[in-house]
């Protein structure tokens, strides 16, 4: 590695700061998550309904990453830094995006940073699955596991029939990052089940606790014509795969009354905002 | 530790063989790769070295992995975490090369976490706001580069060839540290304050960065002449002043030292000397935040001891269950 001198370093970091180099790292550098696409509303398109589908599916995402960012310097093993890292981020990005496409086709104009910082609780529409807190790794990957497989099933219908194509664009893009979620999840779910007495305990601890949260994700209201009741026979059908892999059942429960999709929540979702939006509230008028 | 670089008197004549190749190899600039002949006093201290900097890079996540889930957009959340992301990364290939040593990564993090090993003092300094995200970014990895530009030509191959891509990402850390504050010096006047409050804090903990005065560096001559190091702490810190001070000015904020002028005759800027005494404190375990990085990463590593004893169990009970196979291949998803 020879090519790479001090001088040649210091040079480049002495030099000046251009404005136009706004790619500071790869997937972090734009300003307008969706420049250069077609924004137009196709025909026919129920622009309220996009544009709910939209910030619902951005709510399950940010909330996601956001419990995911609560993993880092706690995670078990460094991998597992890298990777829960990974999979926040990549929600991140779907956030950022469909954020981005909400405030479009919504009239309001409003940016991603509108969506996440300046609506409260009650105007969330994530499933409550997402917003429950972390837990011990055990309860984490379960949670991935189910929303991970359950937004890759979304996705993959959005992908192919969506009516909006920057939506379908969007759920392409989401649809190769989930694969991978739901095989971390998945890989992580066989070992913890199969791994040893205190792993299996934590595993089925943790599926007691979820269970009430799960029929939500097939209950609620459709997302651009994507009715999650058609979702129920694929998603439970991969889920019964991995917990027999992993000797693990998913516990029938009664479901929990209301829909994260109408604006119910937990108590949980109001704290983890209140620290989300804490410095972006705190100067509303602020340049970041 | 050896403050000498000639090995122990060798024992026979192949030794003596070995050390003259060793010596003869750092003599022209050629690489020690993990199969060759070193001395013991050589491996040690690269082991001793390597191991503190990924600890480093472990620790730290933690001041500026606070501000993951306060980040006040969701750019900056996004840059934030994948540089924290970039750092887990970088303690990963550093345990690694340590390995190629004969060292044991979970070795090394008992030893850390027992406060056996050292790692940079600079992560015990607290990040009250935000402004501190960008400050680390541009005096604390700036300061980093300049210490490890030169590692990249390292003579122990496996350090030398992880510090080219360490450094890589670690200018992009620098300049997105940089760039956020350009844009906070922008906004209003309470940002303002806040990154000037953020400069006063960080730039005399940074300057210790490179270490204590050439004439009380004890390893340093020792580094030097095995070509593990490349430059002594003092030239490191003048060419940190050096850089820095053009970029202050750009950006409008002053550095906190009254003695700092440029020096025509010297062709670089003369600054005053930091307080050693408190690099001694800090280092020593006193610093406003050693118990509390230390503790994080501990519970960390106990609290996931049973994550990782059941991913031995379920590969050796996957082993076991089809013995010719190989223990990677675990479970799968549909």
């Amino acid at each position: 590695m020879t090519d790479v001198t001090d001088d040649h370093v210091y040079l480049s970091l002495a030099e000046g700061h251009g404005e136009s180099d706004a790619r500071w790292a790869f997937g972090t550098g734009f300003e307008d998550p969706l420049h250069g696409v077609d924004t137009s509303v196709p025909a026919g398109t129920d622009a309220v309904e996009l544009a709910a589908a939209c910030t619902a599916l951005g709510d399950d995402a940010l909330v996601g990453a956001q419990r995911l960012a609560e993993w880092c310097t706690r995670a078990p093993e460094l991998e597992e830094e890298v990777a829960l890292a990974n999979i926040g981020l990549d929600l991140l990005g779907q956030a950022r995006l469909l954020y981005a496409r909400a405030g479009q086709v919504d009239g309001s104009g409003r940016n991603e940073d509108a969506f996440a910082y300046f609506r409260d609780a009650a105007a969330f529409r994530n499933v409550r699955l997402a917003e429950l807190p972390n837990g011990d790794f055990a309860f984490s990957t379960v949670r991935l596991l189910i929303l991970s497989s359950w937004r890759l099933a979304l996705l993959t219908r959005l992908a192919g029939s969506a009516a909006d194509p920057v939506l379908a664009a969007i759920a392409a893009k989401g649809v190769k990052e989930l694969t991978y979620h739901r095989q971390y999840a998945a890989d992580w779910t066989v070992r913890l089940g199969d791994g040893t007495e205190e792993s299996h305990r934590r595993m089925r601890t943790a599926l007691d606790a979820v269970s009430p949260y799960v029929d939500e994700l097939f209950a609620s209201r459709p997302v651009s014509g994507i009715g999650p009741a058609d979702l129920r026979d694929e998603v439970t059908g991969v889920l019964r795969q991995v917990f027999d892999a992993a000797g693990l059942a998913l516990p029938a429960a009664a479901p929990l009354p209301g829909y994260g999709r109408a604006g119910d929540h937990t108590a949980h979702l109001a704290p983890l905002l209140a620290e989300l939006q804490s410095v972006a509230r705190a100067h509303p008028e602020g340049a970041w | 530790m050896t403050t000498t670089h000639s090995a122990p008197s060798a024992t026979d004549g192949a030794e003596q063989q070995l050390q003259e190749q060793f010596d003869a190899s750092i003599a022209k600039d050629q690489r020690i790769e993990p199969r060759d002949w070193m001395p013991d006093g050589y491996r040690k201290t690269l082991i001793r070295q390597i191991a503190q900097h990924a600890h480093s890079e472990i620790i730290g996540m933690q001041p500026e992995g606070e501000w993951i889930t306060r980040a006040p957009s969701l750019r900056r959340k996004a840059i934030l975490f994948a540089k924290v992301q970039d750092e887990a990364g970088h303690g990963l290939y550093l345990y690694s090369a340590a390995e190629t040593l004969g060292a044991d990564r979970a070795d090394l993090t008992e030893r850390l976490i027992e406060g056996r090993q050292k790692y940079s003092s600079i992560f015990n300094y607290p990040t009250p706001s935000f402004a501190d995200v960008g400050v680390i970014g541009w005096f604390v990895d700036g300061a980093a580069i300049c210490n490890q530009v030169p590692l990249c030509r390292s003579s122990y191959g496996p350090y030398a060839r992880s510090m080219v891509r360490i450094c890589k990402e670690e200018s992009f850390h620098q300049r997105q540290g940089y760039e956020l504050l350009l844009t906070m010096m922008r906004g209003t006047e309470a940002q303002r304050a806040m990154v000037q409050d953020a400069v006063d804090r960080w730039w005399w903990p940074s300057l210790m960065m490179f270490g204590p005065p050439d004439g009380d560096s004890p390893n340093s001559a020792a580094s030097m002449a095995w070509k593990i190091k490349r430059h002594t702490n003092d030239e490191l810190r003048q060419r940190f002043v050096d850089m820095t001070v053009p970029q202050a000015a750009k950006l409008g904020v002053t550095l906190p030292d009254p003695e700092l002028r440029w020096n025509d005759e010297r062709g670089r800027h003369d600054f005053g000397t930091p307080d050693w005494s408190e690099l001694q404190r800090v280092i020593k375990g006193d610093g406003p935040c050693n118990a509390e990085r230390i503790t994080r990463r501990r519970t960390a590593h106990e609290e996931g001891a049973w994550v990782r004893e059941a991913a031995s169990a379920h590969a050796a009970k996957t082993a076991a269950r089809i013995p010719d196979a190989p223990q990677t291949q675990e479970g799968t998803a549909a």
